[in-house]
């Protein structure tokens, strides 16, 4: 094999003075936490950019397909080694620049030479890499300022180092850099892309969901998991807060008049929210919100809804048209679970015709008459917890068969 | 005392393992929701279903979504033929195919030459092997599909697939296709990155898994028109309740394949060489139509001016089960489409059995099956060996 190391430059994270290093081993830990099934990972970081030690094929394939998805990394690009002689170096030269045979491309070599002791001076080397690499590929050709790929040669103390592709990473900040949020997760297409651009922006979710048995089904309760630990992939543990909401529905359904009886009950949810967020500590609410979408995402209905927590509560997808969202549901993996067809607790009790411009004096006087802060006190007592990424495998009970 | 039946016809079809068995039982008896119920058991069904598919999936070097579960071969192959080349009718309407496939590849494309596609036939050498180069000269830039088998069924030619497909890809827009029914679990077969087939066919019945069961599967989603229609099952490709238990039988006997593949291909190579050294003895009066470069389950040949069908009853009544060139056109008196394609003496058309192997064959079954055909043919053509 002929890698030796990933080199990870960082991103915005770069400029970020005093709390660098916080943020950089940040990135470091939620790196092994991605990679954990890899076993320890050899990770060597500096004020600009961090190494990945890699032992076998294996790992380097695993690495190449989930560093991507890390946040808080800028691009990230394989580096392979050979011994230190010019026969191969140059064969080794040869083997990179493979990579880009297919594209029309301008292109340098860049010597670094550590180790001075190596007979031939930096200039030298290039010549001699240059010369050999550049007659083989009729797609090259030289560009001293600013080429498409620069083939960087380094010769160190124990080896020669070389590397020429840059892969575009995540972009975003370390997931845990900045707080922790609690995301309202439906089992819908916006939630769980509203909680990753939260992730995105360097923050540790946890996530609730409302569960109303048996109106809805294991299923809808299954698939919301299947989506939490899905969002974990971007560099996180998740930990699910599961609320049992028949009971408040129920006296939702029998107290208040039925069209404004969904404001209520988003009311009630963010009251929730609201309370969990407070034990775990969470700074603030994120929801999948979009302006409009449906009767409760009018400014009206949002207006009325806030009203029951001066918590802050981020809609990262305020903003975004329905399909700009399934655009990145798709590209995050989310969709195709999101749009199986179970029944939310959203979906059932829903009125004929919600309101969509609710009055908050006459959602709080239909609200009056009914006790609903002992409920909401039970159901936050009675959450059930799951944590994302299951750490051990349940036995396999299809393994005989297969 | 009747003699142990000695059964050496696995390319028509083979005896599932009992490992296979105890799974299809066992699905059935536990796993038989419908795996497109949304209750409990129905979502049981299906996480199982979902695991066959990876299971065939990381064999075939592709995604579970690319996988979808036939009721067999013929029915992959008119399901990736028609659903190829109707769903890409707008790129063009030129369709290549080689003279020796399976019927089931042949009829389909006759379909579709009555529906306006134009169609070329590669033909094959002595050998049953295509030309790469005639390939290179049919192909266009309005060939939407190409087809092409990987092991010939009647006389175990290996087509080179892998060279095939880098024409392909680089020469034109076409969907290549590969018929895999006999190669599966023999020779080596992935989708191989970029350079391999885009969609694949497998049956289940002849790697020792049920009849009734197959598979078709995709490099990567592609340009499709579904051939079967109903109730969207099987991403909308393939409707019809998704047979469960021989979905995960075949995903079992297709592991059980790939990871026996090396040792058995070791066992049938040098079985064929004994049989071929024995047969040789017989000078003309045996005609080997199988190439050495032939696939190792594989041995087709044939004797001088006798009828198949006299061979395999002669052989019948010594225990030993053989074939005419194909199972499915061993009815037919007419010489085979893959017998003509390879130009032989008229002498030897009449005449060809094939013997093929399969995991449950023995060295000893080899060796009584070289005493009885040596026996048959004393009987039949003595008077010229003598």
């Amino acid at each position: 094999m002929i890698w030796k190391e990933i080199l990870i430059r960082y991103g915005e994270l770069s400029t970020k003075g005093r709390n660098k290093m916080d943020f950089i081993r940040r990135l470091r830990e939620n790196i092994r936490h991605a990679f954990a099934d890899l076993g320890h990972l050899h990770i060597r970081t500096e004020r600009d950019r961090m190494f990945i030690a890699i032992e076998d094929e294996a790992q380097m394939d695993a690495l190449l397909a989930g560093l991507p998805k890390i946040f808080g990394i800028q691009s990230f690009s394989p580096v392979a080694a050979c011994e230190k002689d010019m026969d191969a170096m140059k064969k080794l030269a040869i083997t990179i620049m493979d990579t880009f045979k297919d594209e029309q491309l301008t292109f340098k070599v860049e010597v670094k030479r550590t180790d001075k002791t190596f007979p031939l001076d930096s200039h030298s080397i290039q010549r001699e890499i240059g010369g050999h690499v550049l007659p083989q590929y009729q797609n090259l050709s030289v560009k001293v300022k600013h080429p498409d790929v620069e083939l960087r040669v380094e010769v160190r103390h124990d080896s020669t180092y070389m590397m020429a592709q840059v892969i575009p990473g995540a972009g975003g900040m370390p997931v845990g850099s900045n707080g922790k949020s609690l995301l309202m997760l439906s089992g819908g297409i916006d939630s769980p892309v509203a909680g990753y651009l939260m992730m995105k922006r360097g923050v540790r979710l946890e996530a609730i969901h409302f569960f109303s048995p048996p109106y809805t089904s294991q299923n809808s309760l299954e698939k919301v998991k299947v989506l939490a630990n899905e969002l974990t992939k971007f560099g996180a543990n998740i930990r699910l807060h599961v609320i049992p909401f028949t009971e408040i529905q129920v006296l939702i359904k029998e107290k208040v008049p039925s069209n404004v009886s969904m404001t209520t009950t988003r009311r009630m949810m963010l009251k929730v929210a609201d309370k969990v967020r407070e034990e775990i500590g969470a700074l603030a609410i994120v929801t999948g919100e979009s302006l409009g979408q449906v009767a409760s995402q009018t400014l009206e209905s949002l207006t009325a809804i806030n009203a029951v927590t001066n918590t802050p509560i981020l809609r990262p997808l305020i903003s975004n048209d329905k399909l700009e969202i399934i655009d990145i549901a798709e590209k995050i993996g989310t969709y195709e679970t999101s749009i199986q067809p179970f029944e939310d607790c959203c979906t059932i009790f829903t009125p004929a015709s919600p309101k969509t411009k609710p009055k908050l004096e006459k959602v709080e006087h239909y609200e009056s008459f009914s006790d609903f802060d002992e409920l909401i006190e039970r159901a936050v007592n009675n959450r059930e917890v799951y944590i994302f990424p299951k750490k051990e495998q349940p036995k396999d009970k299809f393994a005989d068969l297969l | 005392m009747k003699a142990k039946t000695i059964y050496l016809d696995n390319s028509a079809t083979t005896k599932p393992y009992k490992e296979v068995m105890q799974t299809f039982m066992a699905v059935n008896e536990q796993y038989y929701a419908n795996p497109a119920s949304i209750h409990a058991m129905g979502v049981e069904s299906n996480e199982l279903l979902l695991r066959a598919r990876e299971q065939v999936a990381d064999i075939l070097k592709t995604e579970a979504k690319n996988v979808l579960f036939t009721s067999g071969g013929t029915e992959s192959n008119n399901t990736a033929i028609f659903g190829l080349a109707r769903g890409n009718k707008h790129k063009g309407q030129h369709i290549i195919t080689t003279e020796i496939e399976h019927p089931s590849v042949l009829e389909s494309v006759k379909q579709l030459e009555k529906e306006g596609f134009e169609i070329e036939y590669l033909r094959v050498n002595k050998q049953g092997v295509i030309s790469l180069d005639e390939l290179k000269a049919k192909i266009r830039k309005d060939t939407v599909l190409v087809s092409i088998m990987h092991v010939n069924n009647e006389m175990g030619a290996i087509q080179p697939i892998f060279e095939a497909a880098t024409i392909v890809h680089a020469e034109s827009r076409a969907a290549f296709h590969v018929d895999a029914v006999q190669s599966f679990g023999k020779l080596p077969l992935s989708f191989n990155g970029e350079d391999g087939p885009d969609c694949i066919t497998i049956s289940g019945h002849k790697i020792h898994g049920f009849k009734g069961s197959g598979v078709l599967a995709f490099r990567k989603q592609m340009q499709w028109q579904p051939y079967a229609l109903g109730g969207g099952q099987e991403f909308g490709l393939r409707s019809g309740t998704v047979a469960v238990p021989q979905a995960v039988a075949l995903a079992k006997a297709a592991r059980i394949a790939v990871e026996t593949m090396q040792e058995r291909a070791e066992k049938y190579r040098a079985w064929q060489q004994e049989i071929r050294a024995e047969l040789a003895q017989f000078g003309d009066v045996v005609h080997i139509l199988s190439s050495p470069a032939c696939a190792a389950h594989i041995l087709s040949f044939s004797v001088r001016d006798i009828k198949g069908e006299v061979l395999i009853n002669a052989m019948q009544k010594h225990g030993v089960i053989v074939s005419t060139s194909s199972a499915c056109s061993s009815k037919q008196t007419k010489t085979s489409h893959v017998v003509e394609a390879l130009t032989i003496d008229e002498h030897y058309k009449k005449g060809v059995i094939r013997i093929s192997f399969g995991a449950h064959v023995t060295a000893e079954d080899i060796a009584q099956f070289i005493q009885v055909i040596k026996k048959v043919l004393m009987e039949l053509k003595g008077e010229l060996l003598l």
